[in-house]
């Protein structure tokens, strides 16, 4: 049976069980009559009556389905000549590949020996039967259990309250995947990259200057063995991001202020919802606006100038980009400033101040707190911003901070890392990870500083 | 009076013309910058407008058509020889034409697809063979370049695609009445293509929505469960503190790093197919969580506890007041922050080039596990490639792209106008 079958299949059982258990229940109430009386309403009783028939079958039935491949294989590989047993690790894994290939009707990368083509005869048996075993099981488990309940239904069974322990548990595994995908994160760079750190120190990965990460995919093959300095990339996404935030703060900045104080009611209503549209293009528009018609703009303006620019510069992605991010500053500066209580500006305005003196001198002090923590964040999301550096910024890494050059970032190595034709022992596809965990812990920390500064500003007029 | 003869009510006038120049001057700077932003915005629309909106109409080359039964045999697919039949046409068209090379130029003319186009013709109607027929067939990319921008005929010959030859040949076409310019059918029904005038969006429309249907079904039921449970049932702990911690910095996580998660986790660990919605699917999923769990609870705040503590008077359990009377009401609120989370996830690129959603695939997706291209990377893909009738392409699918996007945050907006509830 497919595991589609199976599922539906307990799906089904369930409903039917859900019947079931309301019929009995009233059938139940009704023999204990008036006095007895049911705990819960009837439908309480035919919830739990389901829950116990699917939840344990499809907890097993999970649990098998992510195991099940380890063990066949294990037990195929165990069947084994002794002298394919015998190969090297890589060369064993790749035995197993083409067996779960001939199995699954995938191409092979040879030609099929006897010997591979009974093994995955004898993989397919095993999985035949482990299938066939696991529906017998779940079905068996579903049926049992639901018969179980259906028995113990009585008037004094407390359902709605075991029902509800059952739908609060689920609700608390929901609430807990937030923690188990920051886990997942951390684990999944941090193994690669320890990895990546035991063949290339992390001194030289911090410290070092050159990054020129092609490697030899074979040993025999010529090419260089590849360099893992990232201070040319740390560099390359610094400029970019300060770039950006040359333009976003100043622009998001000015226009928060003009919208939160200067701004009529239907100009604020107007403009407001249209900035935000720049929130919402996705940044691979950006990108291809950015490769295609602000760099080339700037290309030739800097040739107008006198100025040799190439046609992947820092400038063309940090501008784009900038520009990407000023709804998010100004948002956030919005926010901030209409918290600063009115009672501040209007002590301004009684002892003369003008608008913008009240501005400079009163709200923006009293929101700076705020409007840091705003432009933190700004900055990691700029430092993590994929796509438009990808498309617009260029490979070469260059130890520069001349914006008129080509850089390369930290999120351009990951993608040109883990894009295409790699495998998983490399340093190349290993030091992805390592950027990734710079990436990480980098937009991290700001972003904890970020959330604590705006935390503890917005208390402080409460 | 001061010692210079300056009045004090002068140096005050003095000053104040100043501060009021100033003050000016920071009002201009304000508008200044939201001119700005609001004029970025209206250069790009127009500039992909501009690029793109000739992507919806489509050159085409008429043909008569012989379809020889000697070339085609509509019982086998293995010896059937479609592109001849279209160089035959092409050959009786242009009879004067004789060498090799300039019949290769001759054919250049025409998009490589004509001969599937004759194919799919012939196999809806078996009667056409040994019949002669006017076909309307797709123009070669470089072809439809030159007629979607005249100015290419001045330019010299080296600067431009076709040859001399060949625009004469056009010409000619174009006398006859042999060219026209008809709606792109095939941009919004096929899938991706090398070759610029047959690629389409429809198999990347297809994967995004697998994709996003998969991110639907899991990060709903699972961000509204965790909403509700961290307003209505959390005690205030660490444990719950921690949650909420890692909710609001994963909110914050760079995209890409949920794309080295999928990589390493359900590719490599469990497993999964690469290039599949599935994949896609569930690494959005991770990515819109926080989203719509921040969004559920607001919506879930909103609600007055007057509610709450009527539903507990008359002896509801503490499930039922959720479930029966507070969910109900902040229902809306979820949904405006789904649709919010799914319009983010349909722009997303970076986490999906990680699990291989970059890969080139012809194929309209059928499932959840065939491999897939999502409609920003289909984006992407074009951009980078090299051939000119891809940028009206990027352009047109970016357009589609964004009226996706509108017209889901659209439909935020109508929704909350809508349930909008004062209490």
């Amino acid at each position: 049976m497919s595991t589609k079958g199976l599922f539906i299949i307990l799906l089904a059982l369930s409903a039917a069980a859900y019947w079931l258990g309301l019929r009995r229940s009233q059938t139940v109430a009704r023999r204990a009559g008036a006095a007895g009386g049911l705990h819960s309403r009837p439908a309480y009783y035919g919830l739990l009556t389901a829950l116990w028939c699917g939840i344990p079958a499809l907890i097993v039935s999970g649990v098998w389905l992510t195991v099940q491949s380890g063990i066949i294989t294990h037990l195929v590989v165990a069947h084994l000549p002794e002298e394919i047993r015998s190969l090297p690790a890589d060369r064993l894994s790749l035995v197993v590949n083409d067996i779960r290939n001939l199995v699954s009707g995938n191409i092979l990368s040879g030609q099929a020996d006897p010997v591979i083509e009974a093994a995955a005869a004898h993989y397919r048996d095993l999985k035949a039967t482990s299938r066939a075993a696991l529906s017998v099981l779940a079905l068996l488990l579903a049926m049992g259990s639901a018969l179980i309940v259906l028995r113990a239904i009585s008037p004094r069974l407390r359902a709605r309250n075991q029902v509800e322990n059952v739908i609060k548990t689920i609700l608390i595994l929901c609430s807990t995947i937030a923690v188990f995908t920051t886990i997942g994160i951390v684990l999944s760079v941090l193994y690669e990259a320890i990895r990546f750190f035991k063949a290339i120190p992390v001194t030289e990965f911090l410290f070092g200057l050159e990054w020129s990460p092609q490697m030899a995919i074979r040993a025999d093959q010529v090419g260089s063995s590849g360099t893992f300095g990232a201070v040319p990339v740390f560099l390359g996404t610094a400029l970019i991001s300060a770039i950006a935030m040359v333009v976003a703060v100043p622009i998001g900045l000015m226009s928060a202020i003009y919208l939160s104080e200067y701004a009529g009611k239907r100009f604020r209503a107007a403009a407001k919802p249209l900035m935000e549209i720049l929130a919402g293009i996705p940044t691979v528009v950006y990108g291809f606006f950015a490769a295609l018609m602000v760099a080339p703009l700037i290309r030739e303006s800097g040739a107008f100038l006198g100025l040799a620019i190439s046609s992947e510069s820092a400038l063309a992605a940090g501008v784009v980009m900038g520009i990407m991010i000023i709804p998010f500053v100004s948002s956030l500066s919005d926010d901030v400033i209409n918290a600063v209580p009115q009672s501040l500006r209007d002590g301004a305005y009684a002892i003369g101040a003008t608008r913008s003196e009240t501005i400079r001198q009163v709200i923006l002090p009293a929101a700076l707190p705020g409007i840091v923590g705003g432009i933190l964040l700004a900055v990691s999301r700029a430092i993590g911003e994929t796509m438009i550096v990808v498309m617009a910024a260029g490979l070469s890494a260059n130890l520069t901070l001349n914006p008129f050059k080509t850089v390369t970032t930290v999120t351009v190595q990951i993608v040109t890392l883990l894009v295409g034709d790699q495998e998983f022992d490399s340093p190349k596809t290993m030091a992805a990870f390592a950027l990734g965990l710079i990436l990480f812990l980098a937009t991290l920390c700001l972003n904890v500083i970020a959330l604590h500064v705006v935390r503890r500003y917005r208390e402080q007029y409460e | 009076m001061n010692l210079n003869g300056a009045r004090t009510i002068d140096i005050v006038n003095q000053g104040l013309r100043r501060r009021y120049r100033a003050e000016r001057r920071f009002r201009f700077y304000g508008i200044a910058a939201i001119v700005f932003s609001l004029a970025f915005l209206f250069f790009l629309f127009l500039s992909i407008i501009s690029k793109g909106y000739t992507a919806f109409r489509q050159t085409v080359i008429q043909l008569d058509v012989f379809f020889d039964p000697n070339l085609v045999d509509t019982g086998n697919p293995a010896t059937d020889n479609y592109p001849a039949l279209v160089r035959g046409a092409l050959q009786r068209q242009f009879p004067e034409v004789q060498s090799r090379s300039e019949r290769r130029q001759l054919a250049a003319l025409l998009s490589s697809g004509a001969g599937f186009l004759l194919r799919d013709l012939v196999r809806e109607d078996p009667d056409l063979m040994g019949q002669t027929l006017p076909v309307w067939l797709p123009a070669d990319d470089d072809v439809d370049m030159f007629f979607k921008n005249p100015s290419n005929r001045d330019a010299p010959q080296s600067g431009r695609r076709l040859g001399d030859r060949q625009i004469e040949w056009l010409d000619r076409l174009a006398e006859d009445g042999r060219i026209r310019s008809q709606f792109n059918k095939t941009f919004f029904t096929s899938g991706d293509s090398r070759e610029p005038e047959l690629a389409g969006i429809w198999g990347a429309v297809c994967g995004s929505f697998f994709t996003l249907l998969v991110t639907l079904m899991l990060s709903f039921p699972i961000g509204v469960a965790a909403a509700i449970y961290l307003e209505e049932f959390a005690p205030k702990n660490r444990w719950t503190d921690l949650i909420e911690v890692n909710i609001n910095n994963l909110a914050a996580v760079p995209s890409i790093v949920f794309g080295l998660l999928g990589l390493a986790v359900f590719l490599n660990f469990f497993g999964l197919p690469r290039s599949a919605p599935i994949v896609g699917g569930l690494v959005l999923t991770l990515m819109t969580l926080p989203t719509i769990i921040i969004a559920g609870r607001a919506a879930l705040k909103s609600v007055p506890p007057s509610i709450r503590e009527a539903a507990l008077g008359i002896g509801a359990s503490k499930m039922q007041m959720v479930f029966h009377h507070v969910l109900p009401l902040a229902m809306p609120g979820m949904l405006t922050g789904a649709i919010i989370g799914m319009a983010q996830a349909l722009g997303e690129t970076a986490p999906l080039l990680m699990i291989g959603m970059v890969a080139f695939i012809v194929d309209i997706p059928q499932g959840l596990s065939d491999p897939s291209t999502v409609l920003p990377v289909q984006i992407y893909l074009w951009a980078d490639s090299p051939e000119r009738g891809f940028v009206e392409k990027t352009s047109a699918a970016i357009m589609v792209l964004l009226a996706f996007l509108i017209s889901m945050n659209a439909l935020a907006v109508v929704l909350r106008k809508k349930f909008e509830r004062r209490w």
